[in-house]
């Protein structure tokens, strides 16, 4: 039985993949259980080990977490990526929300039913060129440093990366306007 | 000029609802900024104002502080309402996620257009009281105790009890078959500064009436 921390999802991104990212950023090993079948599944909620019969499960320090915000902030705390301070996490978590927000249409873009497909493109891109980037371009370009908060590496550094990279996925171009975040 | 947090919202639970609670359960008064026409919003937004263009917003402590969740964590922890340590503030997180997920359905039920609202109403029902109240029922019954988390009041408590009572609005006899989650909201509901909240004339907001939603409609959209 090894201590590392064991992720229980789909052999996908989903909802698990900003704890994958948190956990690699923090130097992290983990251990994954995907789910294959819808027994498997059903057999987690049976034996009762999901609080809300959902899945991510992340089992760490002898607890079984469900709920991601609740995962990444553990995570986050644990490993002194959550700020200094109650205003330093206080920047953290506003950030981070506001990138979740981002991440969260591109987590629903491949549900789109095909005609919305090309209009929910559009939709991610305004938002993150029009509302969401350019806040992070000013906060890099006012502060000068390589950080967004605190002149340390936090988690919504993590996030943010994630963020940028999952929509160039999508519409590569769309760092073309912002020259701080590119350097990231 | 007070010291008072500022709240920025429309004049109606939403998303601020959650705030409002935990500032009145810490016994921390408020002052607040109702957006009634769409430029009151535009307003806000041309001012820079608003991080993501959006609200809710706070003004607290010098920061203009968005995202509900980001709010609610400041408060909760200002306060001593997030736990002694990481690990029952982890519990507390997953608690209240929960809530919020439970609270997203309720809220969302006023917006559904007709002929998907009896359904939505029934999943309501069906995840309040076989997903997200027995787990709440079996924390309280397994450790005896008068609160959620480490056996003092934190923002798990609050937040359950804010949705327990939408439950209800939504479907009175909602709790029957949770004898201890009622003697839970009776408990919560009479420490001093959460019973002052309860009562008529407090910031506590009324539901949405569906009459009120093509103002909002106006505001956001």
């Amino acid at each position: 039985m090894s201590g590392k921390p064991r992720l229980t999802y789909c052999n996908g991104r989903g909802r698990m993949e900003p704890v994958r990212w948190l956990l690699a950023a923090a130097g992290v090993e983990f251990e994954e259980i995907f789910l294959e079948t819808r027994e498997q599944y059903e057999k987690l909620i049976k034996d009762g080990v999901l609080m809300f019969q959902q899945v991510p499960l992340v089992e760490i320090d002898g607890m079984k977490m469900v709920q991601t915000r609740a995962i990444l902030s553990y995570i986050a705390g644990k490993y002194n990526l959550y700020g200094k301070d109650l205003k330093e996490r206080a920047l953290i978590d506003m950030y981070v929300e506001g990138i979740t927000d981002l991440m969260q249409m591109i987590l629903m873009f491949p549900f789109s039913p095909p005609e919305a497909k090309e209009k929910n493109l559009d939709s991610i891109k305004e938002r993150a060129t029009n509302r969401y980037f350019p806040v992070f371009e000013k906060v890099l370009k006012q502060h000068g440093q390589d950080f967004l908060v605190g002149n340390k590496f936090s988690w919504a550094d993590v996030q943010l990366i994630e963020a940028i990279l999952a929509v160039e996925e999508k519409i590569p171009a769309v760092l073309s306007g912002f020259p701080q975040l590119q350097v990231i | 000029m007070s010291g008072k947090p500022k709240l920025h919202y429309f004049n109606g639970r939403g998303r601020m609802e959650s705030i409002r609670w935990l500032l009145a359960a810490a016994g921390v008064e408020f002052e607040e900024c109702f957006l009634e026409t769409k430029d009151d919003l535009t307003k806000l937004q041309k001012d820079g104002s608003l991080l993501f263009q959006q609200v809710p917003m706070v003004e607290i402590d010098g920061m203009k502080m968005v995202q509900s969740r980001a709010i609610s964590n400041y408060i909760a922890t200002k306060y001593n309402l997030y736990g002694k340590d990481l690990k029952e503030r982890a519990l507390i997180d997953m608690y209240v996620e929960a809530v919020i997920d439970l609270n997203e359905l309720l809220m969302t039920h006023t917006f559904q257009p007709a002929d998907k609202k009896e359904q939505h109403f029934a999943t309501i029902v069906d995840k309040a009281t076989n997903r997200y109240f027995p787990v709440y029922e079996k924390v309280l019954k397994d450790h005896g105790q008068d609160f959620l988390v480490g056996n003092r009041l934190s923002r798990a408590d609050v937040q359950l009890l804010e949705t327990l009572l939408m439950a209800e609005e939504c479907k009175p006899d909602i709790l029957v078959k949770f004898p201890l989650l009622q003697s839970f909201k009776a408990r919560i509901s009479n420490i001093p500064t959460i019973k002052k909240f309860l009562q008529p004339g407090s910031q506590r907001k009324p539901p949405l009436q569906e009459k009120d939603v093509p103002k909002l409609m106006k505001i956001f959209h």
